[in-house]
């Protein structure tokens, strides 16, 4: 099969991302493109929780409504998702569990047989899925005994009775001469993205959707030769990271949009005292606590003006995995160039679904920012043309380093004075320049599908992937800038250009980039929007915009 | 090392006979000390948040790191967990570090972070012209609260033991002597050495006379009997009805450190090897 979908579900507890991981890991090997969303409510144990896997012999980076085969651990994913189903499509259940049609396993009663625990249903489940696929049992095998580094001899019991009793495999898929692509969530590409430019610290404290990079570098700490740091709230996490980064590591924050909120005083501080940090924020449906675990686009403008002052920063949205890998390291590299506050705006969406990662697509490397050669006295400050200051850290013999969050001289003294802290000010007003030729010479905007159609899909994010598969399917064209501040107005117009009819796609309310592009000379005709906290199917999107076209 | 010189050009703009003067002139001496001992004046690096104490910053030639309100404590964290071979050194207020920033300190504490903390705690805020702090006595008429603060002073001491600080010390900024080898031993504590400087603030709270009368050094104190350092704490609860206030050091004990305990012995500020992420993500994905 060219194009299919898998989707399981059970409790909170019955280890569904689990299940969603081994099987979206198994297509990747196959060679297939994928894209895994994993969808829970914010609870730890009962309620329901989904995995979504597409795979797709050509690159996809959304899923679509229907599915193909669904695996129920509980009642409630039948009575759910159902009327996904396709025709022809296949129902699995706990037939120990509850009654349904469909191909009904005793996974229950296997896992007891087998002497292993409740959750252990989920090795039952995958093992049956393999079977359906078509796995010969010695790959299955040996899939069980990478994957289950605990009681292995157990759960391959249980893979092997759930792989007998599943029979005749029934969604047959062909291995074709495809090469296998690494998976990763979007949080784990901004994670090894920040590594790659150089991480020293990586500090956080826990918020969904954020909260998976500081598990994932917390886990591989000693591998990246990163230390991570979970501090007692998001305020402590930024002023820290502003501390290690006077002192000369390279620091990282990240949290979800609520815990930026508290970050808003570092931000601005790190402004003043030019102090290079990157903020990974994850948007998730606010006002407020909001709707914890599902999504949004709905803090643009937060991230655009968070912390008081006037002061220049650096935006990226990257829209997948590998934009999420390169644009992390794009934004430490360029907080480090011109010593001022970066942020990498991803969302649920990206942050915690699971891609296909196209390695020698991306090429990220550590750029030296500019470093003190040691002649003269030092100025942590010095005014000079381009409004950056040479580096040097505390601990350098010869070097006083003065940072501060007062206004200041060159030195870093506290001061008053008028002329001062006009220079001041233009002084750190004058890395502007620099940055904005950067980003000009970047491909701040992307483009994709018919790149002359007179309709254009105007989107960011995570909601990139929906669009250019509809705009694939109907014609259309997608611009998607990546870099939103400094916004790339020259370039968005150029990738805009022919274009008669602008339709903003976006998962947000009001449409935030679509009233940004507007504030830039950009009129967008159509908003087309989406905030239930679900990202867009594809086959939703294209309704949407065949709606919209007629 | 009788030449060292720490004074700056910045104008000092304390009140005459403020006690951040004594302070002053205890953190210099102290950081003579430190030098004269061999630590070099580049690896020590001080800190400070908001409110009058921490202009000292901008008076003492080493570097230095002028942060926002209240967060002292994660600002020499983050400099300690870049380079742990920094010795560092936060100045902070009443208001600043048990008001506006209680959590950060007390989390210092707990953690153990290898900093010295020295709290110039006047017992009200200066630079906003005069309101009750966290350590104002109850009935204090500051300008929010014109009728007397109905709250009781907490005890930082006693809060800090509570909090598994390993050092724990009080000193006097008219002893400055004294306050000087409090901070000296505080840098050389391993561990999270907090210092509470009782300080009189000659504009908005004078308690010069009052901690003249009342103040005395600990003696025959053992500091690491923690029940010891308790009931000294409690002598004082930080009212105006003293007998006694002691001052000197309370407690100190061993703990492994935060910063050694995490940091794997890497300098993160430093230079080492990378990883390579393409072989990484080979091997992981």
């Amino acid at each position: 099969m060219e194009d299919f979908s898998i989707l399981i579900g059970g409790k909170a507890g019955d280890g569904i991302r689990q299940i969603g991981g081994l099987v979206a890991g198994l297509l990747g090997r196959l060679g297939y493109h994928v894209f895994f969303w994993d969808d829970y409510p914010s609870l730890i144990r009962g309620g329901h929780n989904f995995s979504l896997i597409r795979a797709c012999r050509c690159k996809i980076q959304a899923n679509t409504s229907d599915v193909d085969l669904i695996v129920a651990l509980n009642e409630d994913t039948i009575k759910n998702h159902e009327s996904r189903l396709k025709p022809g499509g296949k129902i699995i259940y706990d037939a120990d569990a509850f009654e349904a049609e469909g191909l009904g396993m005793k996974f229950t009663s296997i896992v007891k047989e087998a002497g292993g625990k409740p959750i252990m249903r989920n090795t039952a489940a995958f093992a049956t899925i393999a079977r359906m696929l078509g796995l010969e049992w010695n790959v299955l095998e040996d899939l069980v005994n990478t994957s289950f580094k605990k009681e292995t001899e157990t759960n391959l019991a249980i893979a092997k009775a759930a792989y007998e009793q599943a029979g005749d495999a029934t969604l047959k898929i062909e291995t074709g001469p495809a090469e296998p692509l690494p998976l990763m969530t979007g949080n784990e590409a901004i994670a090894l993205g920040a590594v790659a430019a150089g991480l020293d610290l990586y500090i956080a404290y826990p918020m969904t959707p954020a909260t998976s990079i500081l598990h994932y570098l917390a886990a591989h700490e000693e591998e990246l030769g990163v230390v991570t740091y979970h501090p007692e709230n998001e305020i402590a996490a930024a002023v820290t990271a502003i501390g290690g980064a006077y002192a000369g590591a390279r620091t990282m924050v990240g949290s979800a949009t609520g815990g930026f909120a508290l970050m808003a005083e570092a931000v601005s501080l790190a402004a003043q005292c030019e102090a290079p940090v990157v903020f990974a924020v994850s948007q998730r449906p606010g006002p407020s606590t909001g709707v914890p675990t599902y999504t949004t686009q709905g803090d643009l403008n937060f991230v655009l003006s968070a912390g008081h002052g006037e002061f220049l920063r650096f935006v990226a949205a990257p829209g997948d995995v590998n934009e999420a890998f390169e644009l992390t390291g794009l934004a430490m590299n360029m907080a480090w160039k011109y010593q001022i506050p970066t942020f990498v705006l991803t969302d649920k969406c990206l942050s915690e679904s699971t891609y296909s990662f196209d390695a020698a697509a991306s090429e990220v490397k550590r750029e030296e920012g500019l470093l003190w050669d040691g002649k003269g006295e030092y100025k942590r400050y010095l005014n000079t043309d381009s409004g950056v200051s040479p580096l040097a850290f505390p601990g350098r013999a010869g070097a006083i380093v003065k940072g501060t969050s007062y206004e200041h001289d060159e030195y870093g003294i506290t001061t008053e004075l008028p002329e001062a802290i006009v220079a001041m000010q233009d002084k750190r007003m004058k890395k502007r320049a620099g940055l904005a030729g950067d980003v000009a010479k970047l491909q701040a905007v992307k483009t994709y599908g018919k790149l002359d159609s007179d309709t254009a899909l105007l989107t960011w994010g995570s909601t990139k992937g929906a669009c250019v598969e509809v705009a694939e399917n109907l014609g259309l064209k997608v611009v998607q800038p990546v870099i939103l501040e400094p916004f790339p107005t020259e370039a968005l117009k150029d990738a805009l250009k022919g274009a008669k009819n602008i339709i903003g796609v976006e998962v947000n309310v009001t449409g935030c980039l679509a009233d940004l592009a507007s504030c830039h000379g950009i009129d967008v005709h159509e908003k087309i929007l989406k905030y239930d906290g679900r990202h867009f199917t594809v086959d939703e999107l294209q309704k949407r915009v065949e709606g919209v076209l007629k | 090392m009788s030449e060292v010189k720490l004074d700056t050009y910045a104008e000092n703009t304390w009140c005459k006979g403020c006690g951040n003067f004594g302070i002053q002139t205890a953190a210099n001496e102290a950081v003579k000390t430190l030098a004269g001992e061999g630590y070099p004046l580049e690896k020590i690096t001080i800190a400070s948040g908001i409110g009058c104490c921490s202009k000292i910053v901008d008076y003492i030639n080493l570097s230095s790191f002028y942060s926002i309100h209240g967060r002292v404590p994660p600002t020499v964290t983050g400099i300690k967990l870049a380079n742990k071979d920094l010795s560092v050194i936060g100045f902070t207020g009443d208001g600043d570090g048990y008001g506006e920033g209680l959590a950060h300190i007390i989390m210092s504490a707990k953690r153990n972070i290898d900093v010295t903390m020295v709290i110039h705690n006047n017992r009200v805020y200066g630079l906003t012209t005069g309101q009750f702090t966290p350590t104002s006595p109850t009935g204090f008429p500051g300008k929010s609260t014109p009728r007397g603060s109905v709250e009781h002073p907490m005890n930082p001491l006693d809060l800090m033991l509570a909090a598994g600080a390993t050092f724990v010390a009080r000193g006097y900024s008219v002893k400055a002597e004294h306050l000087a080898d409090l901070i000296v031993q505080g840098v050389k504590h391993k561990g999270f050495a907090f210092i509470d400087v009782l300080q009189p603030c000659f504009t908005f709270f004078n308690t010069f006379k009052f901690y003249n009368n009342k103040v005395y050094e600990l003696e025959g104190h053992d500091a690491s009997d923690f029940e010891a350092a308790r009931t000294r704490a409690r002598e004082w609860n930080y009212d105006m009805e003293a007998e006694k206030i002691p001052i000197g050091l309370f407690y100190k004990v061993e703990r492994p450190t935060y910063d050694e305990q995490v940091l794997r012995g890497l300098v993160l500020a430093g230079e080492r090897e990378r990883p390579d992420i393409g072989a990484f993500i080979r091997s992981n994905m």
